[in-house]
């Protein structure tokens, strides 16, 4: 093995490298408690030791990680997610003896998948009924999270449970901690409010703080449809739990993971990732083209987002200036002293009143269809750029191993010619734990590059559909709108043409 | 109007007037007002003179001066053409060039040229309406002063009033509007008078009101057509989308373009039809309360004049003088009060004329676009639905 001296930068050696390995000893990590069907979820390093235990124990067949059944796993298709965290017992418990390569394990999740959910997206999640609870600045929004669903995963096919802001924040909190790191794109929670939550708490029932809570209702009715539309985010127990227990330990330390923070974690790493010199090969393209067009498109929907703000305040202002006109005018008709230019009057009167309201429909149609779906998805892609500086982490892990080792080598070298046994078999164990902590370390990296493909060719294929759909939507809003002016002012130009 | 020949039934004579051209310069607007004319009193039957806003002021003011002209509805004069805002943005467009591409400068430049260009229009038109009502008036076309105006190619040398001048007008405006209240609490006896009085009233102010809020509205209007940064950056997407979207964004950016060029027409016609209807009527409102306030004042000089020959019958002195300034008082206030019923029979004709035309082609204008609007909203929906 030493004669190999591996070069771990270089993907084609890396095929290499897995098939060669000897993997009869076991590293202290891949404990089998860790992957049990009790736990909550997998735990850090743990995650994918079944993985590779299937792939090199007593391996028959030499399988490179460049085979074409792979690269079909690795393409963009409907290929059904994969779901590390908790496999199925048969898989697991014989641990020698396995034949079977990454593909027969995937085939089998993919059979019982089909089983259990079968083939199309049947859930359907509404929050509603904005209530308040208590008094003062204690006091707080319930809402209540009802569930709709023939997918078997659940116990049964309709039901609710009440909500408060804070227990959306502790789930995507969970669920950040658990699959952020590891590639899966969580989809992030609404915004915290200080402001609008207060003018809510103080008690104010007018109808800035209504919009506040509409607005918010709207944005965690979105949260949780775009948690479960995500395959294995559908799965987690904790998602599973939220919506189905009626009690909810209190999530206190809801400040983990905001989209604020998350930025801010974004940028440090980005900082930290600058520093590195990062060696480019045809794999790591796609990921450095797929994150410049992430950047743009975050640049684009920003200034997207922000002249959509704006039309939908214009257009309240101009709602407000035309009921304004529209009660002028009226009095203009009342004061006219002839009678069928008094009358046109005040039906012009009445259209500018319709007018005005046509406008504060449009102007919702405009923020909750147009200016929300922009601003989603600009959180959306701090999540997006958050995994792929995750994976740039994992990689930078796997160097740290990998350069200790070959000073642990170096060392090892040195020893061979001192008489030192005791040193000697000390530095041989740390070799090879640290070979293990590389082996280990270059799993994660394959690991987590295979999920953020598989992620982002997901998320590309919403963010298309999710894109669509609301377009057409709010283009049926404008004509909505404009049938409506037809209709209005048909009616009023018989009038007018009356005054004689 | 402008392009109504006005006869004069009586004298069989032709007079017609209309503004022919005009120059923006820096600071000021030069009108080429023409005329046409088989009036015996003009040199030649066709000529051109040049005139400024001030000039329109002056002619106006020596109407309102004249006291024979105290029973008609003057017609207002125009406004004081008010480019500053415009320029203004121009020039702000030309500071912040650096800061936009150079297809977002020049689409903006061509919205604020459009803009200059629909002020200049109007200013031209509300010149030329002021000098038609003066020219279909029977009285007032037959003005020397007017005549002057029309014909006298040098400058009218009225601009820049000095300051003692300024002053005056400003006191005699102060004294008129205390007047104003004074005479407006006075029952008149003539059932007529006291109708139209506290019609002119309530009507002044409620058109003042809606003035305003229809400007205010058109102005939202206008500053809602934001679409345009909408559309270009939709149009971005859409060049830099390697997806489904891409058509998506680049078919919804050309739409946006399209909506926003008919909402721009919308506000414009909304200006024309509505705003400038409300301003106009503002200002003959005011001139027909003017007219009023002179016919009051004529009967409150009238009845001073009988109180006064009362006194001198009973004193025995200075009778003769005291009946012929009675008879005067008399004679002008009847002769107001004449004209002024005839006047504003006219002006309600006129009003209603007006509103009904500007009204019926507001909502023609309004269905012409929205038809427009929908046009292409269902059309880009139709390539949409029908790619997905």
């Amino acid at each position: 093995m030493k004669s190999d001296s591996p070069l771990f930068l270089v993907a084609q050696d890396l095929t290499l490298f897995c098939i060669c390995v000897n993997v009869q000893s076991q590293p202290a990590s891949l404990a089998a408690e860790d992957i049990s069907t009790n736990s909550n979820g997998p735990k850090q390093d743990s995650l994918f030791d079944d993985d590779p235990e299937d792939l090199f124990a007593e391996a028959t067949e030499e399988v490179s990680l460049d085979s074409p059944e792979r690269d079909v796993l690795l393409s963009d298709g409907p290929s059904p997610a994969i779901t590390p965290i908790t496999p199925p017992t048969s898989v697991i418990t014989p641990r020698i003896g396995h034949t079977h390569d990454d593909m027969f394990t995937h085939s089998s999740f993919d059979e019982i998948e089909e089983e259990e959910g079968g083939d199309s997206f049947d859930i359907h999640i509404s929050v509603s009924d904005p209530e308040k609870v208590g008094d003062g600045m204690n006091a707080y929004m319930a809402y209540k999270v009802t569930t709709k669903t023939s997918i078997s995963l659940f116990k049964r096919n309709e039901f609710a449970v009440k909500r408060r802001f804070s227990d959306f924040l502790g789930l995507h909190s969970k669920l950040a901690s658990k699959y952020l790191h590891i590639g899966y794109i969580v989809p992030p929670a609404p915004e915290k409010s200080i402001v609008g939550m207060t003018k809510v708490k103080v008690g104010k029932e007018d109808q800035s703080s209504n919009e506040f809570v509409e607005k918010r209702r709207s944005a965690l009715e979105r949260y949780l449809m775009r948690t479960v539309k995500h395959p294995i985010l559908l799965k987690d127990p904790d998602v599973l739990q939220f919506l189905e227990s009626s009690e909810l330990p209190r999530a206190v330390s809801t400040q983990a993971l905001s989209s604020a923070g998350l930025l801010r974690m974004v940028n440090k790493a980005a900082d930290a990732v600058n520093k590195m010199t990062i060696k480019m090969n045809e794999s790591d393209a796609w990921f450095e083209e797929k994150q410049q067009h992430f950047e743009n498109l975050d640049v684009q929907l920003r200034k997207l987002h922000t002249s959509v703000e704006s039309l939908v305040c214009h257009r309240k202002e101009l709602s407000v200036n035309t009921a304004q006109f529209a009660k002028s005018a009226a009095m203009l008709g009342n004061s006219e002293d002839h009678t069928a230019l008094s009358r046109a009057l005040s039906q012009l009167a009445e259209v500018e009143e319709k007018i005005d309201q046509l406008h504060q429909d449009q102007a919702n149609a405009d923020f909750y269809l147009f200016s929300e779906l922009l601003g989603d998805y600009v959180r959306l892609l701090t999540a997006v750029k958050g995994v792929f500086d995750h994976r740039m982490k994992t990689w930078q892990k796997w160097q740290d191993s990998q350069m200790l080792l070959q000073k642990k080598r170096e060392a090892e070298a040195k020893l061979q010619f001192t008489n030192k046994p005791d040193k000697l078999q000390q530095a041989k164990d740390e070799i090879k734990e640290l070979e293990g902590k590389v082996q280990q370390g270059e799993r994660d990296f394959e690991q987590i590059s295979k999920t953020i493909r598989k992620e982002v060719s997901r998320f590309e294929k919403e963010r298309v559909k999710d894109f669509k759909t609301i377009i057409i939507k709010y283009l049926e809003s404008l004509v909505q709108t404009q049938q409506q002016l037809i209709k209005y002012w048909e009616a009023f130009l018989p009038e007018a043409k009356a005054i004689s | 109007c402008p392009r109504a020949v006005n006869v004069d039934l009586q004298t069989d004579a032709m007079l017609q007037v209309d503004i022919s051209d005009a120059l923006s310069e820096r600071d000021k607007v030069k009108f080429t007002v023409h005329t046409k004319s088989t009036l015996p009193n003009f040199k030649q039957n066709e000529f051109s003179v040049v005139r400024q806003h001030e000039e329109f002021i002056w002619l106006h003011d020596s109407f309102v001066e004249n006291e024979e002209y105290a029973g008609y509805i003057i017609p207002p004069a125009p406004p004081r053409p008010d480019f500053d805002a415009s320029r203004e943005k121009l020039q702000k467009l030309g500071e912040g060039e650096g800061s936009m591409t150079k297809e977002e400068f020049t689409k903006m430049k061509q919205e604020l040229e459009a803009e200059y260009l629909a002020i200049f229009k109007k200013t031209v038109a509300m010149h030329e309406v002021f000098l038609c009502r003066v020219a279909a008036h029977p009285v007032l076309r037959k003005d020397l002063n007017f005549h002057v105006f029309l014909e006298y190619n040098q400058d009218l040398s009225v601009r820049g009033k000095n300051k003692k001048e300024k002053l005056e007008d400003f006191f005699k405006n102060v004294v008129k509007s205390a007047d104003g209240v004074l005479v407006a609490g006075v029952k008149d006896v003539d059932d007529f008078f006291e109708h139209e009085k506290t019609f002119l009233l309530e009507y002044h102010n409620r058109v003042k009101d809606a003035s305003a809020k229809s400007d205010r509205m058109i102005r939202s209007h206008k500053s809602k057509n934001l679409l345009n940064p909408i559309a270009s950056s939709l149009y971005t997407l859409g060049t830099q989308d390697s997806t489904d979207l891409c058509k998506f964004f680049l078919k919804v950016s050309e739409l946006f373009e399209k909506t926003r060029k008919i909402e721009a027409r919308i506000a414009a016609d909304e200006d024309l039809k509505l705003a400038d209807l409300l301003k106009y009527y503002l200002r003959e409102s005011q001139a027909a309360k003017d007219l009023l306030y002179r016919r009051s004042r004529a009967l409150v000089d009238y009845e001073n004049a009988n109180k006064a020959l009362d006194k001198a019958r009973a004193k025995n002195r200075d009778v003769l003088q005291a009946e012929t300034s009675q008879q005067l008082c008399c004679h002008k206030f009847e002769k107001i009060s004449e004209s002024a019923k005839q006047e504003l029979i006219d002006f309600k004709t006129r009003r209603v004329a007006a509103f009904r035309k500007n009204l019926v082609e507001l909502a023609e204008l309004e269905l012409k676009h929205a038809k427009g609007n929908l046009q292409l909203l269902q059309g880009c929906l139709g390539i949409l639905k029908g790619n997905t």
